[in-house]
């Protein structure tokens, strides 16, 4: 698909906020879908992934799902479903375009262009929101590929805290590349866990900027399972001192699929602290890829950044992407990332089979120790719960 | 804290100290007009009484690299090169010597300066140094003991001339002319260089030794070495250079190329302290190298050890290429920054065939207003079972403008190869510092201690000779901070 015709299936100038779509929208005719050409898509070819495929509006379907307890916000084809939603008062709608951001590449440009809708969810100093779940359900049924273009923003006033559990599922073929907008006041904390379990014929490109204000807190668990090709990219940028954050994330892919984690922590601010565990499972033929930049400028003195990425081959065809970077202005810092790259470790599974543990088993075992240090900081017992089950579906559907 | 701004005045004072080796010699120069063109390829060919084939292959590097753009992908900044603007030949006057005594005593005295008296150095040390002054070569001793053992080691253009056949064979084959901007600049225009070719068995019977020059302003140097070690062969060698202070910048783009057959061992090192450029960031060389080694027998090796702390701007990504069963790759890398300069360097490991194991480990120092990056690659091809790679990548900052950065790409297709990889950021630690305060050391030689102590698993890697001159070199980057 070249750059001219990507939004040809498209009427933007009857959308509502027609400045800003069309600013987006030219930057994203202009350079086209990334390929691997681009350094920051040095791995993931979007161009490829969506090469043949008329991208068209997500119409309004319906999508069954069974829906989880308590505080709920559910979208369908990126359209807020009030139906099936359990609101609270401070959860509002992105009203009529989102603003344009000159932030991000040509996926970000593309939301900016389409984004009709998204959840505003606004704490107010000290408000405690409690456990929300943030349900996106997709459909493709027909000719086109809907492309569901959602803007959501999360703002916490200083002190508040959030746990928010997203869960992304569907059918069919779609394209889904939601933005996120976080700004977290001081001391506020926001635990922001996420599924992403697509369709499997799916695109899912997620893009998360987080603004983290002094002593503030962004606590994250990104679990990619499903989609054919997914990026989840995070912004993360710590502006006030003695802020932390957390970006946790946990692949598991099989078949064909292509999953890639990408991060960019900026600290601006001194006395912050980053911590990264990703972990990737790849079996089949599938391809993981991890991207992670830790920047550190100037002013950002007594940073502590740490980043961990690691891999499990299982299958021969398997292969893992990794570049982990460091890009360091300041001099009294303490930064280190470590990688590493194996198949399950024969000894680990002797030891369990000869005491009595069917092969498979051991197996799970293993690869469920494996991915225990990126849950780590999952505390919240609803989230676990997602999480696990996941995991336990994705091993008994065959890794 | 007094402690850090000591450090930091100290770093300050290192460029104080002026580039010790920085003065120029007049030896009278035959330059070639200034530009390239297809005409110059020619005269630099005819010049050194080249055949066709090998002019042949200068013209089409040089066709593939008026087709190609410089590289904008490093961390690295400067004005746009004029390459209209640089002499491509630069040859002294005199024809080559044949032996010392026909050496330009002035060219000696340079020497001396330096402190890499050839004779004295060669005698004493027990090595061969083929000392290369701007395009050719002008020395080369101990020929004879090299002979006697079958080893060959000349000059790249003797090496046309003498052993057409072998040059032919291997020229090109690690970095063939087009490879990149630089090399293929370089396959066009390549002046001299080094040549060294170990037969099968044989172990070379003295470390190999090569002192590159740059002297003649405004000529861009581009130098070509090309080692081959047959099955079971092995041999060290040494490359080190210094330059003398001027302010126009100068590019040097090298190749070399290194190849090592069935159990044949490499072991280059290099120490780079060519000009820097002063405290302001005027001049300084320009080093884009392209260096690379290719371990195709099986148990074949290749170790790569550098101390980089000169030029304005390097860029320089020693690699090899692991395609025989079982064969070793190393990289030992120090590169110091200082003031403006830029340093943008590290290894590339490709892992083609079963049981290769890789090392990398890179300790980067920046001080003053410099950039120190270390970009590197490991990849595991579907291959290459039992794979293996450690890669430890560690930065020093000293003051609070400088940037330090690890640009790392790992990639594996491989289930069964283990890659593993850490890299740390981090400045002297107080801790570290007030230790050896409080037994007595001056805030200068503490730094210097535990400077040394951050780069000893890359120093310990160097020769003897040259592990001396490179701790002395880190001492002289430390040098004016007493008082």
């Amino acid at each position: 698909m070249s750059g001219t015709d990507l939004l040809d299936g498209f009427d933007l100038a009857a959308l509502p906020g027609a400045s800003a779509r069309e600013a987006a929208s030219a930057r994203l005719r202009a350079g086209g879908w990334p390929t691997r050409r681009d350094e920051a898509w040095h791995y993931t070819d979007l161009a490829a992934g969506l090469r043949g495929f008329a991208l068209g509006p997500a119409p309004a379907v319906e999508v069954a799902a069974e829906l989880p307890e308590g505080q709920r916000v559910v979208f369908v084809n990126g359209r807020f479903d009030a139906a099936r939603s359990t609101a609270p008062d401070w959860v509002g709608r992105l009203g009529g375009a989102a603003a344009d951001t000159a932030r991000g590449g040509v996926v970000v440009a593309l939301n900016t262009a389409l984004a009709e809708d998204g959840v505003a969810i606004t704490l107010a100093p000290g408000q405690q929101g409690g456990t929300l779940f943030l349900v996106t359900l997709a459909a493709g049924r027909g000719e086109t590929m809907p492309a569901i273009a959602p803007r959501h923003r999360i703002a916490l006033g200083a002190g508040a805290t959030l746990t928010l559990i997203e869960t992304a599922r569907g059918e069919g073929s779609y394209l889904h590349a939601p933005v996120f907008e976080v700004e977290l006041g001081e001391g506020a904390r926001l635990n922001h866990y996420r599924l992403q379990d697509e369709s499997g014929e799916a695109v899912h490109v997620a893009t998360i900027f987080a603004e983290i204000a002094g002593g503030a807190g962004y606590e994250s668990f990104t679990l990619n399972r499903g989609a054919r090709l997914s990026r989840n990219e995070t912004h993360a940028r710590l502006t006030g001192p003695a802020a932390d954050v957390h970006l946790n994330a946990a692949q598991l892919l099989n078949g064909t699929q292509h999953g890639d984690v990408t991060t960019v922590v900026r600290h601006d601010a001194p006395d912050c602290a980053s911590r990264q565990t990703v972990k990737s499972v790849l079996a089949g033929a599938a391809r993981g890829v991890f991207q992670g930049r830790i920047e550190v400028d100037r002013i950002a003195q007594k940073t502590d950044g740490y980043q961990m990425n690691q891999a499990l081959l299982l299958s021969d065809e398997a292969e893992i992407d990794s570049k982990p970077e460091l890009e360091i202005f300041a001099d009294d810092v303490k930064c280190s990332h470590g990688a590493t790259i194996g198949a399950l470790d024969p000894e680990q599974l002797f030891y369990l089979r000869s005491r009595g543990v069917p092969a498979a088993e051991a197996k799970s075992i293993l690869i469920r120790a494996f991915l225990d240090e990126a849950l780590e900081p999952v505390t919240d017992e609803a989230a676990r719960a997602v999480f696990e089950a996941a995991i336990g579906a994705w091993w008994r559907e065959g890794a | 804290m007094p402690a850090v701004n000591e450090t930091i005045e100290t770093v300050d004072r290192i460029s104080g100290g002026g580039y010790k080796f920085g003065f120029e010699t007049n030896i009278e120069m035959e330059f070639a007009p200034k530009g390239l063109n297809e005409d110059i390829v020619r005269l630099i060919s005819a010049k050194k009484g080249e055949p066709e084939w090998l002019l042949e292959w200068r013209l089409k590097a040089y066709r593939a690299w008026l087709s190609m753009e410089d590289p904008a992908w490093a961390r690295i900044h400067h004005p746009r090169i004029d390459y209209q603007d640089l002499h491509y030949y630069a040859a002294p006057k005199k024809p080559a010597p044949k032996s010392l005594d026909e050496v330009d005593p002035e060219l000696l005295a340079m020497y001396e300066k330096l402190g890499i008296p050839l004779n004295e150095r060669a005698a004493l040390a027990g090595i061969a140094v083929d000392a290369v002054f701007d395009s050719v070569s002008v020395a080369t001793t101990f020929r004879d003991t090299l002979a006697k053992a079958g080893v060959i080691f000349c000059s790249i253009s003797e090496a046309v001339r003498e052993h057409p056949e072998l040059v032919r064979k291997y020229l090109g084959s690690v970095v063939p002319a087009g490879d990149n901007y630089y090399a293929a600049l370089n396959s066009a225009v390549f002046s001299d260089g080094s040549f060294v070719f170990v037969p099968k068995g044989v172990r070379c019977p003295m470390e190999l030794s090569t002192y590159f020059r740059i002297n003649a302003r405004n000529t861009g140097q581009f130098e070509r070495t090309l080692i081959v070690a047959e099955a079971g062969a092995s041999v060290s060698y040494l490359e080190g250079c210094t330059a003398p202070m001027r302010d126009e910048n100068q590019l040097h783009a090298a190749v070399v190329e290194l190849v090592a057959l069935d159990e044949a061992t490499i072991k280059y090192s290099t120490v780079q302290n060519w000009y820097p450029g002063d405290a302001e960031g005027r001049g300084g060389i320009y080093n884009f190298v392209t260096k690379r080694g290719a371990c195709r027998g099986r148990n074949s090796k290749i170790s790569w050890t550098q101390v980089e702390t000169g030029s304005a701007i390097t860029w320089k990504y020693p690699s090899c290429i692991l395609q025989g069963e079982g064969a070793t790759g190393e990289f030992y890398s120090v590169a110091v920054t200082n003031n403006f300069q830029q340093a943008d360097t590290g290894t590339k490991m490709i892992h083609l065939a079963p049981n290769t194991t890789s090392t990398i480990v890179s300790k980067g120092i920046s001080a003053g207003r410099s950039n120190n990056t270390y970009r590197g690659l490991v990849r595991i091809m579907p291959r290459a079972m039992n794979a293996r790679n450690f890669t430890q990548c560690d930065s020093l900052l000293i003051g609070d403008r400088c940037g330090a950065h690890t640009v790392p790409y790992i990639e594996s297709r491989n289930r069964t190869a283990k890659v593993e990889h850490e890299a740390t950021t981090s400045k002297i630690a107080d801790d570290q510092l007030f230790y050896c305060r409080a037994r007595g050391l001056s805030e200068e030689d503490a730094v210097g201690l535990l400077v040394n102590g951050f780069c000893r698993d890359v120093l310990k890697e160097l020769p003897m000779e040259f592990a001396v001159e490179a701790q002395k070199l880190l001492a002289v980057s430390l040098e004016g901070s007493v008082g």
